[in-house]
């Protein structure tokens, strides 16, 4: 006995009820974006909230901590996924229990044990530049298995001694023979700091940096039509990005 | 974005095993382009992240001159903390229940060996969007949804349903709980496929062979097997709810006590007390964490016996 493929109405009518309970609130945030008070509906709050003082210095400084941290975050791990696959296998292990300890310390413990711990210099720790190491923090568990992704999928050991014999030294290599073959993961691992990184709410929150989620909550309770035209653009922008992420992964699992 | 994303979740499904054979490495002989090439990631990993979990466990047991004390840690005894710990505790406990039941009829009725092929893709990448769709503009989201102004507060005011009058408030436990299973049920959706993918086909021909109807195999036989990793995926679930913070921020502008805005509460200087019991409260939130990960890691064990 068996059946076709097939929904059928009991489960035709559990999807539906999902689908209303995962749409109603996207839907209920575009109508807010729009509602101007009344029966008027436009897209002005789109175009003012963008144009606030508030608003680009909050962005600018979010997108300022986003740089730096997607910087950081490349360039400590970058080097040690590499050697992991080149050389260091027996290191696997560690750097596997990375997302068990994320788990273990949320970013609510992370940022009252860094605070707690580092209270100086005055010059790095009293700016918000300092949230930067908390974001690298919180990105490093995502950047290290996406970067793992892409280069356990080469033939690093290959490459890099067909490389070698060829006089190529070890800034060479990864210049020219890696780097090109793992752009994929690369892009992939800067589009998920820079989504993090811009969606980071508990550490500039608690350490009072009005950075761009903390001045969309900010605005909440004051300005609906704003604060939710912001937070549309915000997943806009998430999605687009996840978006890019799921081609970039999809095409690199069809080369392999 | 600051909750664990399902694809590292799953990694955490793998790196379980290491964890438990760690005790039996030794730190392995490391030469000096290891030390160049891993080095920086081990520096930045000891000194902003295992050292401050240290510091918290320190700092909560540190009095004023250094010496240790409980004094701290008995302040967790305080009327708001222990109601703080039972709320979290509560929000997370049905958000993870309901949400681990919910995603898995979902992920069921969608993704198991009788849904239609065209449903699978867009419901995974959805999943993998809204389980990451935690913080400020989910809050927002249903605020424009459900708070007293909202969309759907106003379309049921106008059929004849009054929410506020038949006892719904978003601003409650019950409220929280809804709007946490909008990240809840999609995580357990992608962290439950696998189980429901490997629930095979020959044990339910097998169970009908031998007269055994669609109940029976499912009290006997698909239940039970699904049944550890059911649980497994509800303790993540816990873990996950249990350490939210944007989202009840934003949405009850810390009105509900819950341990993680006590934490901030403190830290941001709202309220006059001590560092060190921030750190009490963090400590405490770590020691939930480990005992969460604790049982997932005895669930998974339980659930690998099917795996093939």
């Amino acid at each position: 006995m068996t059946r076709r493929p097939g929904l059928g109405i009991g489960g035709g009518l559990v999807i539906l009820l999902f689908a209303l309970y995962f749409f109603a609130p996207l839907v209920s945030l575009v109508v807010a974006s729009m509602w101007q008070g009344g029966n008027r509906y436009d897209l002005s709050a789109y175009g003012g909230v963008v144009q606030e003082e508030n608003f680009i210095a909050s962005f600018k400084l979010s997108l300022m901590l986003a740089v730096e941290t997607i910087a950081l975050t490349l360039l400590v791990v970058f080097p040690a996924v590499f050697w992991v696959n080149l050389r260091a296998q027996h290191l696997r292990s560690f750097f596997n229990v990375l997302s068990v300890i994320a788990f273990i310390v949320p970013p609510i413990v992370l940022v009252s044990g860094i605070s707690g711990l580092y209270r100086g210099p005055e010059w790095f720790v009293g700016t918000p530049h300092f949230l930067v190491v908390g974001y690298t923090v919180l990105a490093i568990p995502y950047t290290y298995r996406t970067l793992d992704n892409g280069m356990r999928a080469l033939n690093l050991q290959t490459l890099s001694e067909a490389a070698q014999s060829c006089g190529a030294g070890w800034g060479t290599l990864i210049r020219r023979i890696i780097l090109p073959n793992v752009r994929g993961a690369v892009l992939g691992a800067i589009l998920l700091i820079l989504t993090l990184a811009l969606g980071e709410f508990t550490f500039a929150n608690v350490l009072l940096y009005q950075t761009l989620p903390v001045y969309m909550s900010y605005i909440a309770s004051t300005r609906a039509n704003e604060s939710s035209a912001l937070a549309i653009m915000a997943l806009l922008f998430t999605w687009l990005a996840m978006y890019i992420l799921l081609n970039v992964e999809s095409r690199a699992a069809r080369k392999t | 974005m600051t909750e664990l994303d399902p694809a590292e979740q799953r990694a955490f499904a793998q790196a379980v095993g290491p964890v438990a054979t760690l005790r039996r490495l030794s730190l392995p002989h490391l030469d000096g382009l290891t030390w160049l090439f891993v080095g920086p990631l081990f520096l930045v990993l000891l000194a902003f992240m295992v050292l401050p979990a240290f510091s918290v466990l320190v700092g909560a047991v540190r009095g004023e001159g250094g010496h240790f004390t409980t004094k701290y840690l008995a302040m967790l005894g305080q009327a708001q903390y222990v109601t703080a710990l039972k709320n979290t505790v509560l929000v997370s406990f049905w958000s993870a229940v309901l949400g681990a039941v919910l995603g898995a009829l979902l992920a069921w009725v969608a993704l198991g060996p009788h849904s239609p092929p065209w449903i699978r893709r867009p419901l995974m990448s959805f999943s993998g969007v809204a389980s990451n769709f935690a913080g400020i503009p989910l809050a927002l989201a249903f605020l424009m949804t459900l708070s007293g102004t909202g969309v759907i507060t106003k379309l049921l005011l106008a059929v004849g349903i009054n929410l506020q009058a038949l006892g719904f408030s978003l601003f409650s436990l019950s409220g929280l709980v809804l709007v946490y299973l909008y990240f809840q049920i999609p995580l357990m959706v992608i962290l439950f496929t696998p189980a429901i993918n490997g629930l095979r086909q020959e044990w339910q021909e097998a169970a009908e062979n031998l007269g055994a109807g669609p109940w029976l195999y499912w009290r006997r036989v698909g239940l039970p097997i699904l049944m550890p990793s059911l649980l497994a995926c509800a303790t993540m679930l816990f873990g996950n709810a249990f350490a939210t913070y944007a989202t009840p921020y934003a949405l009850t502008s810390g009105n509900i006590p819950l341990l993680p805005l006590q934490i901030s509460a403190v830290m941001s200087g709202n309220v006059l007390s001590d560092p060190q019991l921030g750190q009490a409260l963090a400590l405490l939130i770590i020691v939930i964490m480990l005992i969460t990960t604790g049982l997932y890691v005895w669930f998974d064990k339980q659930s690998s016996r099917w795996r093939v």
